[in-house]
């Protein structure tokens, strides 16, 4: 086949996924660029906006909280989200007996749809029957106000992220811990290093490398909570589980027309987030020399 | 404490039924000497037990309630302190859900959505994969490096101008505005490539030699052997659709287009609690018959995917 016949049939295979990367996937990331200092209603044409999009976003009352919520959940998630898993899989990984049972239930969450475990929760957290203040009364605690207090509201919201997120990362973490050779915690027991040692100078170091792909994934992926504060609170109470993609999606549905507005806060999302991966990258690499 | 350590220093003394060591495969933090010691072995049973019982108060434990919650009255829904086992055992919910919600209508269109964007993306990436792989185009690694970077930016941040360009397009409330995005997928691709790239070149060399075109070569040689990737690829294409919930709240805002995940959002306020129950067991179904059956496929695909990726 001649090299030009071999492009053009290439080109041919590739012109549909091309098509569709272009349209949906990198034009919009351009978009986003244009869109947040533009006027638009989606059907006059659009205006240019220069800065009004971005001073009109800082402006907004919610503003900060969102970005204050939103890196407490972040961290919170972060607490429960990254260490409950990793345990879970260390302990999963010393049992010999009802292995298939154990991956197959920590995962079953995962697969079912969000909507089904946020709704489940929200049940779950009636102050009144809700199961979660049964159990509570069960065993003589006070009753909780879950998500109706501001103080208890995006603790409640972490909790069913994470129950409903820790399957992936522990199935992840648990075939991490299975490729560590055995030799190596051989060695460090001839060396004298008892169970704590050698999961600080064997386990972490050998499962480093995922561990840090899972704490930049993870904090990605919570900095862009939207289903658990739309569901279960609305932002509230008092704004106090107002998160930025929450806050992004009422500039553009809810106050109306805020499409531009939205690009704007959306764009200061991916910045933080972009900063933040540039520092992760700097930080592994000084790491590595 | 005492009884136990009585009845086995009892077991020992009539010389039978030593405890069964542990059998140890795989070493791994704790040494095997270390867990078939006397009271190594003890703690491991501790141990087993306790994320045993853990694990099936957290993660079953919930599913149980809700699947006995859509079966118990409204008045024993309400009860304090509420009942373990339904009193009263009825199906009435789930008919109650069927009609109020139009559950047949919601799942027809999610299951409407979810095969056609499986059909829809599969044929984009497979070809695409296959082009990238065994064609190697000018500029492929190029196009390969910009699908990829797509995968870095969070799909929130892209949200907003993505439903501006697909309302500008008209697609809104049209399939197709489910299905085009979700087949520009890099990660699908990525998994396909490395697949494909693994096929020998002989196997392609020889059909070619047989005289097959390209599309010949990726219908008899190619897609035949990677039948395990393409089982991972889809059962995740399903599932994601199935589980998604913001690009069709989005868009699918016509009450006979919504997604089932959608339409319960919709409505979950205005109904009674065990008709949400039971449309929550309804949504939850499907997936969680597809993890029954493809159990081994998903861990597969969910490990290939982030450790190796």
């Amino acid at each position: 086949m001649g090299v030009l016949k071999r492009n053009l049939t290439a080109y041919g295979f590739l012109c549909a996924a091309l098509a569709c990367f272009a349209v949906f996937a990198w034009y919009p990331m351009v978009r986003e660029f244009v869109l947040s200092f533009q006027h638009t209603n989606l059907i006059d044409p659009p205006t240019w906006a220069g800065l009004d999009n971005f001073t009109a976003v800082v402006r907004d009352p919610a503003f900060g909280t969102a970005w204050l919520n939103t890196v407490q959940f972040t961290v919170l998630a972060l607490i429960c989200g990254y260490a409950v898993p990793f345990v879970t899989a260390l302990v999963l990984n010393e049992l010999r007996h009802a292995r298939g049972y154990l991956r197959f239930v920590v995962y079953l969450p995962v697969m079912l749809p969000p909507i089904v475990a946020v709704l489940l929760f929200r049940w779950f957290y009636d102050p009144g029957p809700g199961l979660f203040n049964q159990i509570l009364d069960f065993f003589h605690l006070p009753a909780l106000a879950w998500l109706d207090s501001s103080s208890t509201a995006l603790v409640s919201l972490v909790i069913v992220s994470t129950w409903m997120n820790m399957g992936s990362a522990t199935l992840i973490y648990l075939a991490a811990l299975q490729n560590i050779p055995p030799e190596l915690y051989e060695a460090a027991e001839l060396d004298g290093a008892g169970i704590l040692a050698r999961i600080r100078h064997v386990t972490i170091p050998q499962t480093r490398l995922i561990l840090l792909l899972m704490l930049m994934l993870q904090i990605v992926a919570t900095m862009q909570v939207f289903i658990e504060p739309y569901m279960l609170t609305g932002g509230g109470p008092e704004n106090s589980t107002v998160t930025v993609a929450y806050l992004m999606y009422q500039f553009a549905f809810t106050y109306g027309d805020g499409y531009g507005q939205a690009g704007a806060l959306g764009l200061m999302l991916m910045l933080a987030l972009l900063l933040f991966a540039a520092f992760q990258l700097r930080l592994t690499r000084e790491d590595k020399a | 404490m005492i009884s136990i350590g009585a009845r086995t220093a009892a077991r020992r003394a009539r010389g039978r039924g030593r405890p069964r060591p542990v059998e140890v495969r795989l070493r791994t933090v704790v040494s095997p000497h270390q867990l078939n010691s006397r009271w190594g072995r003890r703690l491991y049973w501790a141990v087993l037990l306790a994320v045993l019982a853990g694990s099936t108060l957290a993660f079953v434990f919930p599913m149980y309630w809700m699947v006995t919650g859509a079966m118990k009255s409204g008045e024993e829904l309400a009860r304090m302190p509420p009942t373990l086992v339904p009193a009263a055992p009825t199906l009435d919910a789930f008919t109650e859900a069927w009609e109020l919600f139009d559950i047949g209508l919601l799942l027809r269109n999610t299951a409407y959505y979810a095969l056609g964007g499986w059909l829809f993306s599969m044929a984009v990436d497979v070809a695409a994969a296959y082009a990238l792989s065994k064609l190697r185009p000018a500029f492929g690694n190029v196009i390969l490096g910009a699908m990829l970077a797509t995968l870095m930016v969070p799909p929130m941040v892209v949200l907003i101008p993505l439903y501006v360009t697909v309302a500008d397009l008209g697609l809104l409330n049209n399939p197709w505005g489910l299905w085009l995005p979700a087949a520009a997928n890099g990660f699908n691709i990525f998994l396909l490539k490395r697949f494909f790239d693994s096929i020998p070149k002989e196997l392609i060399e020889a059909a070619r030699i047989d005289g097959a075109g390209p599309l010949r070569v990726l219908w008899s040689v190619v897609l035949p052997v990677s039948r395990p990737i393409l089982g991972v690829v889809s059962i995740f294409t399903i599932v994601a659709s199935f589980k998604d919930f913001v690009w069709p709240l989005l868009i699918m805002t016509d009450s006979e287009k919504m997604t089932i995940s959608v339409g319960l959002s919709q409505t979950a306020g205005a109904v009674s609690q065990n008709a949400i129950m039971a449309g929550l067991v309804i949504a939850g179904v499907p997936t969680v018959i597809v993890f029954f059956f493809f159990q081994r496929n998903i861990m597969a695909g969910l490990t290939a995917g982030s450790i190796k990726g």
